[in-house]
């Protein structure tokens, strides 16, 4: 990546479905275990569960001024709402992450690279719903590889979910990768 | 002044650390042993933080029942010895007007963070800057007040540092002006050598030489020694018009007058000392974008893209002190313009002393005003160019 160019990954959701969670990840992926500069923001309503949640890690390897994102390189979009509010600010040819379990309706598809993964249902075959975001995560990988390492994320992932859940976590994470690998890939 | 309880503190390195928790672990690294707090959004993580912290380095973490009573813990904690701190938002804010008027009168340091969301009411639970004038008009009476803008992640570090021993150098309340933008953010921070890190402690009587019965609590110069409570010097703590004695009877106009234009002034005589003004790109510029805290993240960007993809000549200035305002400063700098921006996460507040400061050196000084949400590049962009082209 060109100093001074930024790469902008927004996730968003509802709250409880770990958004906040995996941006943090990602930041801390890139800035402590890549040594890549990185700004991570977040947004979310008044209420612990089920409001509008966002959050935005913006990477570069310069300087970063304005620390929300201007124009998404990735959007992971976790529900209707999500997609609806966020798709405007998508790059043309950025990468769409989306759940077809939880988002039916894409407008605009041809100008994306749309890449469906059923993270809630890939969750439900590890640990459980909670690690539908780590699903995404995985997937996510399988798509910046050339970004960041799959060890700086899982060094991230150690660093930051508690201890007695970091098996389930990882699982989650391979299980989100190699959903890529499998369908996306070929 | 050597740092104590090192160990248990934040050790040098890097961080990837909210601006919250970075506040918290500046606070400790300045001395910081008592937090007093009220949960608000967005700036309770400041107060998990110290809970979590403060126990380690034998310091208390206390949850009043409301912000009046948070602020007033700071008062005792203070005058016992203690360099203490709360963190709030603007509804809370309002709410400790109360204490730092009486902390300006009886020249208490202590140091309170306004995670500041938009208002009025209740408002909402984003970003804001609505409170700049609150934290210099706020409280009633007079007083000058220090206030910080952090912009970053290691400025909500090293501006609680600067904040509490600026606190403890003019006894006096000091301020940081954040904003849920900078409190919630993550990025990089680094921790430097504990050993190269300044803390600043109050003068005591006893530092001077002051023996207990000469001893005058609001006298000996234009910065009182501070004495500690059971270290044997008598205190009359007390926020009625006072001689130097801390006496409060016998009323007369003169005292008044000697009493609060002397805590006015030891702050207002020091300004250049105390406020520091960050600039770019200003020789020679023909335009101007002045702002403060996550805005000038914005601003930066905005002049950045304005003079490479535009050709604009406009030079950019950061206000990292709000109060007191640099006035000399802002004109030692600013050569005369054509035009001023001033973007604001309000409807233009601290363009008013701006354009106090500078009316003689710029005749179209132009508010970007924005509410609940930081400005886009663009934004401020599209009004620069709607003016100058």
């Amino acid at each position: 990546m060109p100093v001074n160019d930024r790469y902008e990954i927004r996730i968003a959701g509802f709250g409880g479905q770990g958004v906040v969670t995996i941006g943090k990840i990602l930041g801390t992926a890139f800035s402590v275990f890549a040594g890549i500069n990185s700004v991570n923001t977040q947004s979310y309503g008044p209420e612990s569960r089920g409001g509008a949640c966002r959050s935005e890690v913006v990477v570069s390897q310069g300087e970063i001024n304005y620390p929300y994102v201007r124009h998404a390189d990735v959007l992971i979009a976790l529900s209707q709402v999500a997609l609806d509010t966020y798709l405007a600010d998508l790059k043309e040819s950025g990468i769409l992450m989306l759940d077809p379990g939880s988002v039916q309706t894409v407008t605009d598809a041809d100008h994306f690279r749309i890449i469906k993964v059923p993270v809630a249902a890939l969750a439900h075959e590890t640990g459980g719903l909670k690690f539908q975001n780590i699903v995404a995560l995985g997937a996510l990988h399988a798509v910046i590889a050339d970004l960041i390492s799959e060890d700086a994320l899982k060094d991230a992932i150690q660093a930051t979910v508690p201890p007695d859940t970091l098996a389930p976590n990882l699982a989650a994470f391979d299980k989100g990768k190699q959903y890529i690998n499998h369908h996306l890939k070929r | 002044m050597p740092i104590s309880g090192s160990k248990h503190l934040i050790q040098p390195g890097n961080y990837y650390l909210q601006g919250a928790q970075a506040c918290a672990e500046g606070a400790m690294l300045a001395g910081c042993r008592v937090y007093a707090g009220y949960p608000i959004t967005p700036a309770t993580e400041i107060m998990e933080h110290f809970a979590r912290r403060l126990p380690q380095l034998d310091g208390r973490a206390i949850q009043m029942e409301d912000e009046i009573a948070s602020a007033s813990v700071l008062l005792g904690a203070s005058w016992a010895g203690t360099k203490a701190m709360t963190a709030t938002s603007s509804p809370g804010f309002s709410l400790m007007q109360e204490v730092i008027s009486f902390a300006i009168m009886t020249e208490t340091p202590l140091v309170i963070v306004d995670v500041q969301r938009p208002g009025p009411g209740q408002g909402y639970i984003t970003t804001s800057q609505e409170d700049v004038m609150q934290a210099r008009w706020g409280h009633h009476g007079e007083g000058s007040i220090i206030a910080l803008s952090p912009a970053s992640v290691q400025d909500m570090f090293d501006l609680t540092i600067e904040a509490f021993n600026l606190a403890e150098r003019w006894r006096t309340p000091v301020l940081i002006m954040a904003e849920e933008t900078v409190a919630h953010m993550r990025e990089p921070l680094v921790i430097p050598p504990h050993a190269e890190i300044t803390v600043v402690d109050r003068v005591k009587p006893q530092d001077q030489g002051i023996a207990p019965q000469d001893y005058l609590p609001y006298g000996h110069g234009e910065v009182p020694p501070m004495a500690i409570w059971g270290e044997g010097y008598n205190i009359n703590h007390v926020s009625l018009v006072h001689y130097e004695d801390g006496t409060v009877t016998r009323y007369n106009a003169r005292t008044h007058f000697e009493n609060v234009s002397r805590i006015h002034q030891k702050i207002e005589n020091h300004i250049d000392e105390i406020t520091k003004v960050d600039a770019r790109f200003i020789d020679d510029c023909r335009h101007l974008l002045i702002c403060y805290g996550s805005v000038s993240r914005t601003g930066v960007e905005a002049v950045l893209e304005a003079r490479e993809r535009y050709g604009l000549n406009i030079g950019f200035i950061r206000l990292k002190t709000l109060w007191p305002f640099a006035e000399a400063r802002l004109r030692a700098l600013v050569p005369e313009v054509e035009t001023i921006f001033v973007p604001e996460m309000n409807l233009g507040m601290m363009i008013h002393p701006i354009t106090e400061a500078l009316r003689d050196r710029c005749s179209n000084i132009i508010s970007i005003p924005s509410l609940g949400c930081l400005h886009t590049p663009d934004q401020i962009l599209a009004r620069i160019r709607e003016e100058l082209t």
